[in-house]
């Protein structure tokens, strides 16, 4: 009984808040790692290409909920969401035609496309607080419960209960689909495969009649959709303000580039080796220790390795841990010079 | 000859813009930003060594410019005497601990070579012995030493001294501590530099958030020492009562006219000096090495020059002018408030002023950091004005027209982003471009 309580409370506090926040990182360090090879920079703005669609996915919200269309108890947000994903691509899509294509038809060193991404990063967080204020907002609606601690306590009888929010099933679902469709994209379809190869071999794919405009264009339709729905499953979980997705391109950088920068399935994994790593370092194993220790041997402490303010440095120090041992990542990425 | 002339033009404009602010709106208001901007452009020097003589790419400006604030702390702040009763020599010796374990891990990891598997549990074991150890060691002495009058102190204060000597205090830290980065992410390729970089001025912040024996963390440490008189000493003196019965303005504004003047004294001779020193060092065959080394790598490399070493020193170099500027700042506030230091405003603003002002030019960098440091603090009035003027024909009570006045402050962060990417995109030399030599 003692273990089973120990492995519900490691569940509840590490296993579902972990695989909500890797999937919600690993979908944003997909989006930098499909910029990062088949357009060859590092793109800063991508976290306010998150910020943005998840803006978009907010006022559709409110418009949908002011005309009373319900859908029982299912959050409104996700109803919206492939109308915001098109706003989102078409943000995307303008800010590279008036943008990053100069740079790309100048053979710009890569250095410069992330100083211009930083200018992209910088109008586009203006913009959104411009339209949606810097404040707090709250667009979660409809049920807020898959399964509550008290029924399932009474369901098992056990002494620990386990929670888990709507949006931690809706973020874990959404994310198996996407990732399961883009992978089927990349390695099944005609265009994906003409993708793998304009991003392997520029002059190599162009000569064998491959469009790079229309490469182009779905890499920012792919990015566009993966950091609509990234931004928003994020607002969900922990309610949106435009100031934390500036902060949340530093963890999702680390995750693309601990997994190897250019490799998606190193993003995914990337993404879970950040958010477990995260919470694992700065959980308090007291409560752990307490059910699986005798009590006599019980020592006091929190038994914290690093407290829980440092939760987000904790992927920075992985970070920098992985550049200094393994600079390709843990599946070998690309190196674009 | 054109060059000059179109400096001086360009320095001359500046100061008539930072008169129509003293004119229009307040020539105190007018002295804060002069003394922002001055500051600024030593900081936007310390990035142009780096990315425009050696192309380093260094996004940590951050985290130099907070060292360069904690080296206020410890240096004038009053020691808390009870905070060494309380074993304060505990905390140090339980760091020297776990440095010395990060050290021995790091020799052993270089001896082991490449053929041992096991030489990363060992280090992990080595570093996770010295963490403990090191935890062992310091957590008591911390839990007492944030006690002690958690309201004023808490802390460990610093050694009492006058503040000026905190500012070559903060470039020596800032120095120790950029010598450490370079040594670990030099050799890296210029993104991942930039992302290392960043990520470790968001360690260095919230190191300096939450420890809060060393830095009060955001309970913020206030009433720093200052370099000049205080206010209320200067309202009793009397030459300063004639000054204001010649001027005619109350004795308040002037008083604080006279600190913030004696301010930019200091700062100009200061950023002067940097200017002087930069320009003998690029105009010095040193320069000309690193702008070889900058434009090609490998033939420089070919010549003999030891590229990583230059790199670092260029890279430890520009980061101490940074702690300069940064320990400046904290003596203008008066306080340090951890809190304020955001990517946004610290390290993406002065790489704009570089870019704008001219990669590779000094006196570009300065002007950069004028420019923009003014339009970053009027954009606001000038956002709210445009937004004002372009609804006037609105009624008040209508949403759209409210909601526009009340975000119109958010302008400055389009407004700049639209000035870095026209820059980028017509201009890319910036206003004052890179002497050819």
């Amino acid at each position: 009984m003692e273990f089973l309580n120990s492995f519900i409370l490691i569940t509840n506090y590490i296993i579902i808040p972990g695989l909500t926040y890797g999937s919600q990182l690993a979908l944003g360090a997909l989006g930098i790692t499909i910029v990062y090879t088949v357009l060859r920079f590092s793109n800063f703005a991508h976290g306010e290409f998150m910020s943005f669609g998840t803006m978009s996915t907010i006022l559709l919200t409110w418009v949908f909920i002011d005309s009373n269309i319900k859908f029982g108890t299912f959050p409104t947000a996700i109803i919206v969401l492939p109308f915001s994903i098109i706003f989102t691509i078409i943000y995307c899509l303008l800010v590279d035609k008036f943008v990053f294509k100069f740079y790309r038809q100048q053979k710009s060193k890569s250095v410069i496309a992330l100083i211009v991404s930083i200018g992209v990063m910088f109008f586009t967080g203006g913009l959104i607080r411009f339209i949606i204020g810097p404040g707090d907002k709250n667009f979660m609606d409809g049920e807020r419960f898959i399964l509550k601690a008290k029924d399932f306590k009474m369901l098992t009888g056990l002494d620990e209960g386990l929670t888990i929010k709507s949006t931690q099933g809706v973020t874990i679902i959404l994310t198996i689909l996407l990732v399961i469709l883009l992978f089927w994209f990349l390695n099944k379809t005609k265009t994906g495969k003409s993708m793998r190869a304009y991003s392997d071999n520029q002059e190599l794919a162009l000569l064998s009649g491959i469009n790079p405009e229309r490469i182009v264009l779905i890499t920012w339709i792919i990015t566009g959709t993966l950091a609509c729905v990234a931004g928003t499953l994020y607002g969900l979980d922990k309610s949106y303000k435009p100031f934390t997705y500036l902060h949340l391109v530093l963890p999702i950088f680390a995750a693309a580039i601990v997994g190897g920068v250019g490799n998606p399935i190193g993003a995914i994994i990337g993404g879970f080796v950040i958010s477990f790593s995260e919470l694992l370092i700065t959980f308090a194993y007291k409560k752990i220790f307490f059910y699986i220790l005798p009590d006599n041997f019980l020592p006091d402490g929190l038994f914290q390795i690093l407290s829980t303010d440092y939760k987000i440095a904790v992927s920075f120090i992985i970070l920098l841990l992985v550049l200094l041992i393994k600079p390709t990542g843990i599946y070998k990425g690309k190196i674009i010079e | 000859m054109q060059d000059k002339q179109h400096i001086i033009l360009l320095f001359l404009s500046m100061f008539i813009l930072i008169a129509f602010v003293g004119f229009f709106q307040s020539w105190n208001l007018a002295l804060t930003i002069f003394n922002l901007c001055m500051i600024s452009s030593i900081m936007s020097l310390g990035i142009n060594i780096q990315w425009g003589n050696a192309g380093i790419v260094n996004f940590g400006v951050m985290g130099f410019a907070a060292l360069g604030g904690l080296a206020n702390i410890i240096v004038s702040m009053p020691p808390t005497a009870k905070a060494w009763d309380a074993g304060a020599i505990y905390i140090l010796i339980g760091i020297i601990i776990f440095i010395l374990s990060i050290i021995f891990s790091i020799l052993v990891w270089l001896k082991s070579g490449r053929s041992k598997k096991n030489k990363y549990i060992i280090n992990f074991f080595l570093i996770i012995l010295g963490y403990f150890l090191m935890r062992y060691i310091i957590d008591n002495p911390i839990k007492e030493i944030e006690a002690i009058e958690p309201a004023k102190t808490g802390y460990l204060g610093g050694l009492d001294l006058p503040v000026i000597i905190s500012w070559p205090i903060g470039g020596l830290l800032a120095a120790l501590i950029a010598y450490v980065i370079g040594k670990i992410s030099l050799g890296l390729r210029s993104d991942y530099l930039a992302i290392a970089t960043l990520g470790i001025s968001e360690i260095i912040i919230y190191i300096l958030k939450n420890e809060d024996w060393l830095s009060r963390g955001v309970k913020n440490v206030n009433g720093l020492p200052r370099p000049v008189p205080y206010e209320i000493d200067l309202q009793s003196e009397a030459w300063v009562l004639e000054l204001t019965k010649f001027f005619n303005i109350p004795i308040s504004e002037i008083s604080s006219i006279i600190v913030k003047l004696s301010y930019s004294c200091i700062f100009f001779v200061i950023l002067i000096g940097i200017l002087l020193l930069l320009e003998i060092a690029q105009k010095s065959p040193w320069g000309r090495m690193m702008r070889a080394i900058r434009d090609n790598e490998v033939s420089a490399n070919a010549m003999g020059k030891d590229i990583k070493t230059r790199h670092l020193q260029v890279f430890v170099i520009g980061s101490a002018i940074i702690g300069i500027a940064g320990a400046m700042l904290t003596t203008l506030d008066g306080q340090f408030t951890p809190v304020t230091y955001q990517p946004l405003r610290f390290t993406f603003l002065i790489w704009i002023m570089v870019i704008i002002g001219g990669s590779g030019n000094n006196f570009g960098s300065i002007i950069g950091g004028f420019l923009i440091w003014y339009f970053w603090v009027q954009s606001e009035p000038l956002g709210l004005w445009f937004i004002s003027q372009i609804t006037t024909h609105i009624s008040d009570t209508n949403i759209i027209k409210s909601h526009l006045l009340e975000n119109a402050a958010h302008i400055r962060l389009m407004f700049m982003g639209m000035i870095l990417l026209i820059t980028l995109r017509f201009a890319p030399k910036g206003l004052i471009p890179e002497v050819k030599r």
